[in-house]
């Protein structure tokens, strides 16, 4: 388990990181989300040790990151922002160097070499030097030696920045796989990601944790939570349908998108709308194409609450 | 221990896998023996010692050992290798010491090629190897000495050319610790003892004494201690700037 206490990280002019406190456990992924430069990328280099918080604490399966940096370090694969690497180095090499400094030895040490370069499809590029990879090889390079020990808590920071949709899908699947038995930290920007593969999710901006829910709760906050969206046949009917979504009482807003001739109810507070939709399309005999509940849209949400 | 020499057998794996370390050592080669042949006068001399091969040692290093030095730290942290490498389970000083040992390794290998210069001046004449040996062995240490301080400015930046000439500056500064050049400008306004001290700092005054063959315990020690000092100095600018 990975666990922070009021983790503070001051530079001269600047607070990037201000009292983050919060747990996570085994089983559970935790997406890190934040606009850029809120302090994910600092809370998590100080959780892995490389950077000192200037206050509060950090630790690993109960091991204190200043105090028992050996310890901590060693129950914890890391990959860093950007994949960092030795580039002169053969995918191999470097493999075989990370699991030396791991500890890793005989049999074991050829089993996870063996199972990483598998997993992450890297046989093919194995004596190739990194620096000769494309952008997508040389992330999974970075999963790959942070997995390497199989180590019970894992950060991950943008761990599918700069792959193609499959490869992202890879990755996402390998998340979803070890997330039985690990405590996973999983940073990204990306919002898909995050109803892909987190449990629950912590949005940081500005140094703060400004929420901190599971996907759905997050999608709950939209003023789409609940959004009926409904698409006409016939464009004369726009005008007549938007008029009778407004006058139903529980919505709040009707919105219009007259090119794809698509209407959407936002209801007041949440409230169910569905039935009350259907009932409107039938008594004034609607052409609906299409008619979709919207359990909410978590970019608005994130957008509302980092802005 | 294992850890460092995990790091260092990397690191110097790292100075083979370009053509950085062949280019170098043939400089470096070709360099000791034009200075030893042409500046020093070997032939002409006649006698039968190295002393115009390891008189041109502190010179050679000057420039060359800025040039092992300046990738240590710069690279790391351009690249951002450095994180990587500090959140294993290795220490900061496993870190520092297993890239200096690979450096000094890399430098003894080079000083270990100009063999056959032993061997010309065996053929030539009846040498007193005890002596040979003993500069090879001040060498070494200066070089350790150098590679120290060039490590130091390696952690300073993340330019590998401000690396070098940091560097060069700095050995320049130590090389030439007892000569006017750096006196003066101390002499205006400190102290005598500084002075002293300042002096006793010269890389040049502490070879020339191994070189002779007179190895005392207090120049093995000088560069010992420079090496530490130099060490401990680049762990703790790294540790301070490593994230920058």
């Amino acid at each position: 388990m990975i666990k922070t206490e009021r983790l503070t990280k001051r530079y001269e002019s600047l607070t990037a990181v201000d009292g983050v406190s919060f747990e996570a456990h085994p089983g559970e992924v935790l997406g890190f989300l934040g606009p850029n430069g809120a302090g994910k990328t600092t809370t998590m280099r100080m959780i892995a040790g490389f950077i000192a918080p200037t206050e509060g604490t950090a630790s690993i399966c109960g091991h204190d990151i200043e105090r028992e940096p050996l310890a901590a370090k060693a129950l914890l694969g890391y990959l860093p922002e950007g994949a960092p690497s030795y580039g002169e180095m053969s995918v191999r090499g470097f493999l075989e160097f990370i699991a030396d400094l791991r500890g890793l030895s005989g049999t074991t040490r050829r089993n996870r070499l063996d199972q990483v370069t598998d997993r992450l499809a890297l046989g093919s590029v194995a004596a190739q030097t990194i620096d000769t990879l494309s952008k997508g090889f040389r992330r999974r390079v970075g999963i790959a030696q942070a997995i390497l020990h199989d180590p019970p808590v894992l950060i991950l920071d943008e761990p599918t920045d700069g792959l193609d949709p499959n490869q992202k899908h890879e990755v996402r699947t390998l998340i979803n796989e070890m997330a039985a038995s690990k405590t996973i930290v999983v940073s990204t920007h990306i919002l898909e990601e995050v109803e892909a593969v987190c449990t629950r999710a912590i949005i940081i901006a500005r140094g703060l944790i400004v929420a901190d829910d599971t996907p759905q709760g997050l999608a709950a906050r939209s003023r789409y939570h609940n959004a009926v969206s409904l698409r006409l046949g016939r464009p004369e009917q726009l005008a007549a349908a938007r008029a009778a979504l407004a006058a139903l009482p529980q919505v709040e807003s009707v919105e219009t998108d007259t090119q794809g001739l698509r209407l959407t109810a936002l209801p007041r507070s949440g409230a169910p709308l569905l039935a009350d939709v259907n009932a409107v399309a039938a008594r004034d005999g609607l052409a609906l194409q299409a008619l979709e509940l919207e359990s909410g849209r978590l970019d608005e949400v994130f957008r509302s609450i980092t802005a | 221990m294992g850890h460092i020499v995990t790091i260092a057998k990397r690191e110097l794996a790292g100075y083979f896998a370009t053509p950085v370390a062949y280019v170098f050592i043939l400089i470096f080669l070709l360099l000791a023996s034009a200075f030893t042949f042409y500046l020093g006068g070997f032939y002409e001399r006649g006698q039968a010692d190295l002393a115009p091969f390891f008189n041109f040692h502190p010179w050679l290093y000057l420039f060359l050992i800025p040039a092992i030095s300046m990738r240590l730290w710069a690279e790391e942290r351009k690249s951002g290798s450095v994180e990587l490498l500090l959140t294993q389970p290795v220490t900061l000083w496993q870190a520092v010491l297993g890239k200096f040992f690979a450096a000094w390794a890399f430098t003894a290998l080079a000083l270990a090629l100009t063999f056959p210069i032993w061997i010309t001046v065996n053929y030539l004449g009846s040498p007193d190897n005890g002596v040979i040996f003993a500069a090879y062995i001040g060498s070494l240490l200066m070089a350790g000495g150098f590679l120290a301080i060039g490590s130091c400015m390696s952690a300073l930046t993340r330019n590998q050319v401000v690396a070098f000439i940091l560097a060069v500056v700095a050995c320049f500064a130590f090389l030439l610790a007892g000569f006017p050049l750096v006196l003066d400008a101390f002499r205006a306004w400190a102290p005598q003892v500084l002075i002293d001290a300042i002096a006793s700092l010269s890389f040049l005054t502490h070879f020339e004494a191994i070189s002779k063959g007179v190895l005392d315990v207090r120049d093995l020690l000088y560069f010992f201690l420079t090496m530490a000092f130099f060490l401990i100095a680049t762990a703790i600018i790294l540790d301070v700037r490593k994230s920058e």
